[in-house]
């Protein structure tokens, strides 16, 4: 099944609550999926600043002298630890070659996500395990998108867990499955991606990141993913100031829609709407299938 | 008039109390308020009860309904009504997927918008939506009635065999085997009939087209492979 939730803020005073009602939302779609559990929070980006989200399983070794180790490195950091992930600040001119450094420094580390405003934190376990280990509900943020995971496709591993995220600021999370993400992967392998799971969603999320590499925004990328990906698909993804929605054309798995003038919201049932601010006046609808929904912080007025 | 808040109340005692009506009992209306999208409200109802829901529901809203009348006074989820025997739902609001998949007898009223498939596989319900249904509706629908206000989706009546589509807006496209039909004096009549009963005013049976089977795809012949 899996269940997805996200929130797009248009008020920017309800910022410092985005991560209490993201936490809520999750939380009520815990017997949609009780496998794992992510979330995908873009907060305030510090200008020449970048973040990077890392994950390890025996991070109190991995995360020990971090700072030192990246200073000698030559890249000067703010490590902040969270439980089994970290996130690194550092100068955005630093984003390309944090990379290899961790690799080598770091080699059991994983990088959930990087960029210049969103952390990722994912794990396996219950929904409310998950947003307690992370303290979730004391984040803010102008949008977010959450996910809880009933294994189909893969492993039921921290990995496994949604968000994916494939590219700078960008993040997916996926209700479905896709048929033909094996030979999208090769594809996309050649185009020189590199996968970190053998999970379908993975790949959905690695082909929106090569199309916006080709020039597209989220809202040709995800198009584009109409024709290109094959099966069943419920996509919510966030990039540095935008969220998007997108079904396939049968569009079984479910979805519903919120909007209100203080927010988007979207949630696999309505269930997962009822706490937000305004919802009983909210304009509620069911996204169409193979049709593209796209918000943009900098497109709204 | 009992009044169940599901915020306080299980939904299994809402559900158990419906099902222990026994005969000649006077309690026979329920509130049910603060649903907030719970899934199951009201399922399996097989005396005349009246259920009030004050808001949205979630999955399988009054499913297998057995002569109870059930009003959502909001949405509702996917699967809402599926398999009705008789009696009646009312959704004021918008229902999701698959509403009244499989029902087999009864009416099912949805005042806003009906999402995909529905009426699927219907086998003797009626259903009457004030707007738009969406695609895949009456996919393999065997008997009964569909009456839709506004606009349906894409491939309307797929697969269909004898249940009776009426459209008064555009459709999209249609099914395999689905063809428009003559709309003759007594499909004017049980028209009228519908309409009244799911309280439609000022809209003509005219104004109807009635879409059914072609009857071409009933029984496998080589030579319609490619329609299947």
């Amino acid at each position: 099944m899996c269940g997805i939730v996200g929130l797009f803020l248009k008020d920017r005073s309800l910022e410092r609550h985005l991560g209490q009602l993201l936490s809520e939302m999750l939380i009520t779609m815990t017997d949609r999926g009780p496998d794992s559990a992510g979330i995908a929070i873009y907060g305030s980006a510090a200008e020449g600043k970048a973040k990077v989200t890392i994950q390890s399983a025996k991070s109190e070794a991995d995360f020990a002298r971090l700072e030192d180790d990246l200073a000698k490195a030559g890249i000067p950091a703010n490590v902040s630890i969270k439980s089994t992930h970290a996130v690194i600040a550092i100068a955005a001119d630093k984003l390309t070659a944090i990379r290899p450094i961790l690799a080598t420094l770091r080699p059991d580390v994983r990088v959930m996500g990087s960029g210049d405003s969103v952390e990722i934190y994912k794990e396996t376990g219950l929904p409310k395990d998950v947003v307690a280990r992370f303290s979730v509900r004391s984040m803010g943020g102008s949008h977010g998108i959450g996910h809880t995971r009933m294994a189909t496709e893969s492993a039921v591993t921290t990995l496994g867990a949604h968000p994916f995220s494939t590219g700078s600021d960008q993040c997916l999370v996926h209700n479905g499955s896709l048929s033909n993400h094996n030979n999208l992967r090769r594809e996309l392998v050649r185009e020189g991606m590199t996968f970190e799971t053998q999970n379908d969603s993975e790949v959905a999320a690695a082909y929106l990141t090569s199309e916006m590499a080709k020039g597209k925004d989220l809202g040709q990328a995800l198009s584009g993913a109409l024709d290109d990906l094959d099966g069943f698909f419920t996509f919510v993804v966030g990039t540095k100031s935008g969220f998007g929605v997108v079904r396939d054309p049968i569009a079984c798995k479910p979805a519903v829609m919120a909007e209100t003038h203080q927010y988007v919201a979207f949630g696999s049932e309505y269930r997962a709407l009822v706490n937000l601010p305004g919802i009983e006046t909210a304009r509620v609808w069911e996204p169409e299938p193979a049709t593209v929904y796209f918000w943009d912080h900098q497109k709204v007025a | 008039m009992p009044v169940i808040d599901l915020a306080i109340t299980p939904l299994r005692e809402l559900n158990s109390a419906l099902h222990g009506i026994q005969p000649g009992s006077n309690d026979l209306s329920f509130e049910v308020v603060n649903p907030r999208g719970s899934h199951s409200v009201a399922v399996g109802i097989d005396t005349p009860v009246t259920v009030e829901v004050k808001g949205s529901v979630g999955y399988y809203c009054a499913g297998m309904n057995d002569g109870g009348s059930v009003t959502v006074h909001g949405s509702a989820g996917p699967g809402v009504a599926e398999n009705m025997m008789s009696g009646t739902v009312v959704i004021e609001g918008d229902a999701s997927q698959y509403a009244g998949a499989t029902g087999r007898g009864g009416l099912l009223v949805i005042k806003g918008n009906a999402a995909s498939r529905c009426g699927i596989s219907m086998k003797g319900i009626d259903i009457v939506v004030h707007g738009n249904i969406g695609h895949m509706s009456a996919f393999m629908g065997q008997s009964g009635h569909l009456v839709v206000l506004g606009d349906a989706g894409d491939a309307l009546g797929d697969s269909l065999y004898e249940a009776k589509l009426f459209v008064r807006g555009s459709v999209k496209s249609l099914g395999a085997d689905c063809i428009e039909k003559e709309l003759r004096p007594e499909h004017l009549t049980k028209l009228v009939e519908l309409l009244e009963k799911a309280g439609v005013t000022g809209v003509r049976p005219e104004e109807f087209k009635r879409y059914g089977s072609a009857r071409n795809l009933y029984n496998f012949n080589i030579d319609n492979a490619e329609a299947y």
